[in-house]
């Protein structure tokens, strides 16, 4: 290969990733559609193939999480729509993902739709053991807020309710 | 495996794994069964949620041991096509889900085991064992402020309650031992930096669970000469159902799919 060839085949790599994330944008959360799973933070790396395939690393929010398999499926469907094949997906447990993965425009987004996005930063040592924290009701932002259940209709989420509007809430939990 | 500081047969890895995979299986489907018969909604979700964990923790390990084992066999194929005597799990998990407060007493003696295990196992020589370690202390640390929480409820609640954990702790107790005896094969793994040495964990889980108790005013059980097996295969009476209803179907109808 010359130097033309190398600068080419680079260009087209980057093409070609940057249309893989364009595709990932789209595919929702199966279990919090208004966010993506590019919002939610698991998409780790998108690699362009030699044969014009790419290479995705997913990292799975809860070891357990049903919607894992469904997000699987979702991404070899819209990656394959966009032309893009054939699809490797790698599973990164390594770092862990946690909910400060997800994006400032994630967090928007929850918050809009009705989710209180997590309060604090898991990574940040002086947060570790801390058990308290007010969060804000997301339809009135009243501070009057408890918690109802630590655990939600999703492994993701918890159960609040605000005592000035009375509505009950979701919670995406720091993990 | 030339990056292990020490070499290690893989059939000693592999029991290891299982060791872990089976004693979350076992509990995941313990939980399982109090899906739609918890005292509360909210604790449906709590049980059900600590038991998705649970067996998805299973999955990523029994699909490791399954790689190391390198013969072709899947994760399915560990849960549901072993014996009784294959399983490896503590006995501590196969114990009855009991009374509510059997059920929490169970989990918090687990759960605070767990935590202090993967505290250590993230930093394993085993780079896949320290990742599932790491991914799975998150959510154990979770589970755990959910189980001691009810404990501390259910110990300085009513004095029905309160006699109810009490005796639920003086049935369990006994089966701790086995998180923490150390036999030559546990010295092995210790040694070559797969496992955390067990004395560490026991004291860390010990300091931890007697913090607990004091709060939740419930006496701590003496440590007695009884001992089980279940990590070396050997099961109290009720592993034996447990399998029989969670391999009925793929033993029924070998291959069967969704």
């Amino acid at each position: 290969m010359n130097a033309v060839a190398d600068t080419f085949a680079a260009t087209s790599g980057a093409a070609l990733e940057a249309r893989a994330w364009a595709a990932l944008a789209e595919v929702e959360d199966p279990e919090i559609p208004v966010l993506s799973i590019v919002d939610l933070g698991i998409i780790r790396h998108v690699r362009a193939g030699a044969d014009g395939g790419v290479e995705i690393g997913l990292a799975p929010t809860y070891s357990g999480c049903p919607a894992t398999e469904v997000i699987r499926a979702s991404v070899e469907a819209a990656l394959g729509s966009a032309g893009l094949a054939p699809v490797a997906i790698q599973e990164v447990l390594s770092p862990p993902w946690t909910s400060d993965w997800i994006s400032p425009a994630g967090r928007d987004k929850l918050e809009r739709y009705g989710i209180a996005p997590p309060a604090e930063s898991v990574s940040s040592p002086r947060q570790i053991g801390r058990a308290h924290v007010a969060l804000n009701c997301p339809r009135c932002g009243s501070e009057r807020t408890r918690e109802l259940s630590r655990f939600g209709s999703t492994p993701c989420k918890a159960l609040h309710r605000c005592d000035e509007c009375l509505e009950p809430f979701e919670y995406f939990k720091c993990i | 495996m030339s990056a292990q500081p020490r070499a290690l047969p893989s059939e000693a890895r592999i029991d290891y794994v299982l060791q872990l995979a089976d004693s979350n299986l076992i509990l995941g489907q313990q939980l399982g069964a109090l899906v739609g018969h918890a005292p509360a909604l909210e604790e449906d979700l709590g049980i059900a949620n600590t038991a998705l964990d649970l067996i998805g923790q299973a999955r990523h390990l029994y699909s490791y041991a399954a790689e190391v084992e390198g013969r072709g066999r899947t994760e399915d194929d560990f849960a549901f096509l072993r014996a009784e005597r294959d399983y490896r799990n503590l006995a501590l998990v196969e114990q009855p889900n009991g009374d509510f407060g059997q059920t929490i007493v169970r989990q918090v003696l687990f759960d605070a085991w767990q935590l202090e295990l993967y505290e250590r196992l993230q930093h394993s020589s085993d780079r896949r064992l320290a990742a599932i370690a790491a991914k799975g202390l998150k959510e154990t640390r979770y589970h755990f402020r959910y189980s001691g929480s009810w404990l501390v409820r259910l110990g300085d609640g009513t004095a029905e309650s309160h006699a109810r954990v009490q005796a639920a702790l003086e049935r369990l107790w006994p089966f701790t031992r086995e998180l923490f005896d150390e036999d030559d094969a546990d010295r092995e793994l210790a040694v070559a930096g797969l496992t955390p040495a067990l004395p560490a964990v026991e004291r860390a889980w010990s300091d931890r669970v007697s913090a607990l108790l004091a709060e939740a005013t419930l006496a701590r059980p003496a440590n007695t000469p009884f001992r089980w097996f279940g990590r070396r295969g050997v099961h109290t009476e009720h592993l034996g159902y447990i399998l029989a209803e969670m391999q009925h179907l793929p033993r029924t109808y070998p291959g069967a799919r969704w």
